[in-house]
């Protein structure tokens, strides 16, 4: 069982700055994120974009973005549970409440703040009639441990960055790799692409454009795909395999949290934004894109307000009746539960004469 | 003033809604989609209208002249789903006044 002060549910934005702000007030944090890195849509979906609107960086990349809000809360040491969703939340006797994850990771806090954004992140599942017939038997949205393609014959279909990454790795692990793609153009990186091209043309990898899976054939496990292609005349074919790996990009779904009890509305939880961004249940704080609330903007710097104030609210029900005040971080400096800190330096006093 | 512009948008549950945009606000299609709650929030517009998601998608029904796909669009539109000959991003569909009397249809949400 991880135990903290605050457990975050994603690692986003407003995740990380949480971490900070629940830092200077003495309260420790665990963050739990469906993603396998920290940063949320950031991260994932456009880490080399630029955002405009975080007060003081006229222009910051949102992957740098991250890495500056990483580096900000590290002093406060947060723990991580990456790659796992969180499933279920159980209240207990003394009042803490006990998150488990879809791995059965078991984190135990007084406070829970859901700062999930959009919600966790799923792979789009092509619509193939019978695709769920083969999950986890042939059939993976997600490559989690490449080991299992050892040897294998391996098709791939997709056509941005993560098809094309893992067909290249999977060229060196699998004993046959293809490619499928509803178009002959690609978009990922150059690298990536003239890579493919040369592993293309020494016969490693087979590639089949412009082509989709419409078909999935097997007992019990997948023995092959079925195959359109397009190309001059329209045909259709079968192409024998051990795994099929669609990888066509994940969306975001707002998933178990919708399950909790908490008040939703319009795919996000209410909130009372008179005081803390508090739910309906006492105890659970909702912050950033994931919570709505009479004129609520979805921005990341509203997201760093409610986690402030958030965290202040957290205090109370962590030290209840315990005094506090506000403190600015210039005037009595940072104390890192890492040992480290950080302060203005002193004013030099000195005669002129 | 600019001029307003009428759109018709039929929702995922197949309901006409007849609006009208404004063009002078660098609105897209898919924020007005949004403006008028015409598909629920967090099913459109994911990405933030980066041509990166397709929550957006919709089928253009009449015959206006659109501006022309850029790659972003066409690359996305690869690899959505229930993509037809007429589909487009909402996101990538600035409103213009060339654009009155637009008919569209959501895709279905994914």
């Amino acid at each position: 069982m991880i135990t903290t002060d605050i457990l975050i549910i994603g690692a986003g934005p407003t995740g990380l700055f949480t971490v900070f702000e629940a830092g200077l007030l003495k309260l420790k944090c665990h963050l739990i994120d469906a993603l396998p890195q920290p940063g949320g849509q950031c991260s994932e979906i456009y880490p080399k974009k630029p955002i405009y609107d975080i007060p003081a960086y006229p222009e910051i990349l949102a992957g740098d973005l991250t890495e500056k809000l990483l580096e900000q809360c590290k002093q406060f040491e947060p723990g991580f549970t990456l790659g796992e969703r969180a499933e279920t939340i159980e209240k207990q006797e003394d009042g803490t409440f006990v998150v488990t994850t879809n791995k059965g990771t078991q984190h135990q806090a007084p406070v829970v703040a859901i700062a999930g954004g959009l919600g966790s992140f799923e792979p789009r599942k092509p619509q193939i009639h019978n695709i769920v017939d083969f999950e986890d038997k042939g059939v993976e949205y997600i490559i989690k441990n490449p080991d299992i393609y050892k040897d294998k014959r391996v098709v791939i279909a997709g056509g941005g960055d993560s098809a094309l990454d893992w067909s290249i790795f999977l060229s060196d692990v699998a004993s046959e790799v293809t490619l499928i793609h509803r178009r002959n153009e690609f978009r990922g990186h150059l690298d990536s692409v003239d890579k493919v091209q040369e592993l293309k043309d020494e016969g490693r990898i087979n590639l089949i454009t412009p082509a989709e899976i419409i078909g999935l054939v097997g007992d019990e496990k997948l023995s092959a795909v079925v195959v359109k292609q397009a190309q001059h005349i329209e045909k259709e074919f079968e192409i024998e395999c051990d795994h099929f790996i669609p990888l066509f990009g994940l969306s975001p779904k707002l998933g178990p949290i919708a399950n909790w009890g908490l008040e939703i509305e319009k795919n996000a939880i209410k909130v009372n934004n008179a005081l803390d961004y508090q739910t309906n249940i006492p105890g659970i704080f909702a912050i950033g894109d994931v919570n709505t609330y009479p004129g609520k903007l979805k921005l990341i710097l509203c997201g760093f307000h409610e986690a402030t104030l958030m965290c202040q609210a957290a205090y109370q029900i962590i030290n209840p009746g315990k005094k506090y005040v506000l403190k600015y971080t210039t005037v009595s400096g940072i104390d890192g539960f890492d040992g480290t800190r950080k302060e203005a330096p002193k004013a030099v006093v000195k005669k002129i004469e | 003033m600019e001029q307003d512009i009428n759109i018709k948008i039929t929702d995922r549950e197949g309901k006409i809604h007849e609006v009208i945009a404004p063009t002078d606000m660098a609105m897209n299609l898919m924020e007005v989609v949004r403006s008028y709650e015409i598909a629920p929030e967090g099913t459109i517009g994911v990405c933030g209208g980066m041509a990166m998601c397709s929550s957006c998608q919709c089928y253009v029904l009449s015959e206006h002249e659109l501006p022309e796909m850029q790659d972003d669009e066409e690359a996305m539109l690869s690899e959505a789903f229930n993509v037809k000959d007429n589909s487009r991003l909402g996101c990538q569909l600035q409103i213009n006044p060339d654009m009155e009397g637009l008919e569209v249809e959501l895709a279905p949400e994914i």
